[in-house]
């Protein structure tokens, strides 16, 4: 892929939007609902405690797998569409 | 047979077998050595990445450490796991199509300086020798504790076994040990807990028994742990910190800091495309998660088994007499990790909160008009993965299996560092500044040598440890947060950065964070150089040292841009180069230039 086409810069834009979005996520499950947020989520018990506890100690840690994965598929397909993928 | 045998024997065998894929993965050329030919499976990748990432630290002691202060140490699980999104998202894609060998070059060539591939160099080393230490010393304990023998001898033998695998095969011999010490720690992690979490619980994921109900009790486990240690003064497992702002600094330097270092980078140059590059950070989470996941379950389970076992009458009841204590707290006692003194010489073991400052002292007055002298069970926290299949009455091939598991996970972890030392020698230093003329034969000799080499200096310093060795987690992650994850991003997603704004960047990033640990633990670590008291109260706006490493890449990212704005934009032949790491095609194999 050449220089500065418009196509390239398309899928650039593409994927700097994916990675903001997937880090929006990344970033509210984690220091959101594990910590910051974790008081106000007190009254939603789960196993004896609370889902900040919960997201803190394992729903953060599934949700940043799901997140790769997502980003690792959608970019995959987002390399073909533009024609940038490699043989 | 005896446990001693059985523990030789499982030690023994997996030695072999990694001696034996050492024979088998020879590296023939430089890119063999340092990048295992560039042809390895993303789901292999993964997996050695697993094994490269969880260390003795991760296998041994973080669910201790779990267990010990419970929700407050979740910025472990998150930090030492939520790096991989970074990875996948912002380095790991473009570094691969870059496709050179070392994290070094891709700064030197990026900045077009070879002074910031200086930088990059010396905090490479830096840090991964401060991590590499505490594998080899992590590796001479579990030697002495399972093996019997003293524990420098312990640290000779484990640098033996990885000098053989990794001189002889370089970064193919190790991906490929990789794999099978992965297989070799997840296993003795999981199978302890299985029985645990069944035992308690009934459920046989260790992870979904955490949240389920105590079968003993018929209450939530978590509640039940909750109870029995706020009756003996502690305070609640579940119970949130003190400071929301310190544990968001704290997770998030462990974050940028597994995401900028080395070890764990050059293991994403093995795969042959960038797509894969993307798969392998998926999967490797998928593996980390797996030992990740079964922690806190461990962590909370092996509590509330330690405190039934010392009450088991419940804690109103008076705790259990010295003399009838089980089997595998007589077998620990001997290994010095768990300790017991009668200081109020009635027979039996109070182990409570004595600490006045903590919360609870309301119980001090119960504690003494019950008659107790403070709490007479001193319990190391390693104990609550070493002790494990003791206390879930297993039989002796697990305790094998966790004596070979905790040697995999402190091996394949040093082995990576010795690989991200020795390239970076060999390859930045050597060939890069020294003798850019050097053949490939002659490289990939200097690269062996460069292993050796580290591998002596890493064991000399694991028997010796210096000062700063303790302070791994705020060394090596300070200082991969605030100077090279910085950098390497700005690379990638700035054209505009040029190579005195990266220089600057890091220098201002890595002399900020020094600074604020040295004022707290000491400068340079030497004892007694403290400007402060390593207290809470001293820390400004209440960060602490370990936690100021993503401020350091905040003033990273800031100085680099200002300076850079403020100075000549970066030649028309590095903004073509930024252009084409973004656009996957054409990466070809990882080659040599």
């Amino acid at each position: 892929m050449s220089g500065h086409s418009y196509d390239a810069e398309k899928y650039w834009k593409a994927n700097l939007r994916l990675i903001f979005g997937s880090l929006i996520v990344w970033a509210l499950v984690s220091y959101g609902f594990g910590i910051v947020l974790r008081p106000m989520l007190s009254g939603i018990p789960i196993g004896g405690t609370d889902l900040g506890f919960w997201f803190a100690q394992q729903g953060s840690i599934l949700t940043f797998i799901a997140l790769i994965f997502h980003y690792a598929w959608r970019m995959n397909r987002l390399d073909k569409q533009f024609g940038v993928d490699e043989e | 047979m005896s446990q001693f045998a059985i523990n030789i024997m499982f030690v023994g065998g997996s030695f072999l077998i990694y001696i034996l894929i050492a024979v088998w993965a020879k590296a023939g050329s430089t890119k063999d050595f340092y990048v295992a030919g560039g042809g390895v499976h993303p789901i292999t990748n993964g997996m050695a990445i697993g094994a490269d990432w969880m260390s003795a630290a991760s296998f041994i002691s973080m669910a201790g450490i779990i267990a010990a202060s419970g929700y407050a140490s979740s910025a472990y699980l998150m930090g030492w796991t939520g790096g991989y999104v970074l990875l996948a998202m912002l380095l790991a894609p473009y570094l691969r199509k870059f496709g050179k060998f070392t994290v070094p070059e891709f700064i030197g060539d990026r900045f077009y300086s070879k002074q910031a591939r200086l930088v990059a160099v010396i905090c490479l080393i830096v840090a991964s020798l401060t991590y590499v230490i505490g594998q080899m010393a992590g590796a001479g304990v579990a030697f002495s504790r399972f093996l019997e023998v003293d524990s420098t001898m312990g640290l000779i033998i484990a640098a033996v076994v990885i000098f053989i695998y990794s001189v002889l095969g370089g970064m193919k011999g190790i991906t490929y040990t990789q794999v099978a010490q992965y297989c070799v720690l997840i296993l003795a992690y999981t199978i302890p807990a299985v029985f645990i979490s069944l035992q308690l619980t009934g459920n046989p994921i260790p992870a979904l028994g955490l949240f389920s109900t105590h079968l003993d009790s018929g209450m939530p486990i978590l509640d039940k742990l909750n109870q029995v240690i706020t009756d003996v003064g502690f305070s609640e497992y579940s119970a949130d910190v003190d400071s929301h702002l310190n544990m968001v600094l704290f997770t998030l330097t462990l974050m940028i800091g597994t995401a900028g270092l080395p070890h764990v980078i050059i293991r994403f140059f093995t795969v042959p495309k960038v797509a894969d590059a993307r798969w392998s950070a998926g999967w490797a989470l998928v593996f980390i998660a797996l030992l990740y996941l079964t922690a806190p379950a461990v962590a909370s389970m092996a509590r509330l088994n330690l405190m039934t076992t010392v009450y088991p009458d419940g804690t109103a009841a008076e705790p259990i007499r010295y003399e009838d204590r089980p089997q595998w707290v007589k077998e620990w006692e001997v290994t010095g990790l768990i300790k017991y003194v009668d200081k109020n010489e009635d027979g039996r073991i109070q182990m409570y909160n004595d600490a006045s400052d903590e919360p609870g002292t309301a119980f001090q007055a119960e504690a003494e008009a019950r008659g107790w002298k403070g709490n007479e069970l001193d319990v190391n926290r390693d104990i609550i993965v070493l002790a494990n299949p003791e206390i879930a009455n297993l039989p002796g091939w697990v305790i094998g299996l966790i004596a070979a598991g905790g040697l995999a996970a402190a091996l394949s972890t040093a082995a990576g560092l010795l690989l991200a030392i020795s390239s970076a020698i060999s390859h930045d230093l050597i060939k890069g500044s020294i003798n850019p003329g050097i053949t490939d034969r002659g490289e990939l000799l200097a690269a062996r040598i460069s292993m050796a080499v580290a591998i002596v200096v890493a064991t000399y310093l694991g028997a010796n440890p210096p000062g700063f060795a303790a302070q791994v987690v705020a060394l090596a992650f300070g200082i991969a947060a605030a100077s090279l994850f910085p950098a390497l991003m700005m690379g990638i997603f700035s054209k505009r950065i040029n190579n005195i704004g990266a220089i600057a960047g890091m220098l201002s990033g890595l002399v900020f964070t020094l600074s604020y640990i040295f004022v707290y633990k000491g400068w340079f670590f030497i004892p007694g150089t403290a400007n402060l008291a390593d207290t809470p109260a001293n820390w400004v706006l209440g960060i602490s040292p370990l936690s100021i490493g993503a401020i350091g890449a905040l003033v990273n990212f800031a100085v680099a841009f200002v300076v850079a704005n403020a100075t000549d934009e970066p030649p028309v032949e590095i903004q073509e180069l930024v252009e084409s790491v973004r656009y996957p095609r054409g990466a070809g194999q990882a080659q040599d230039h």
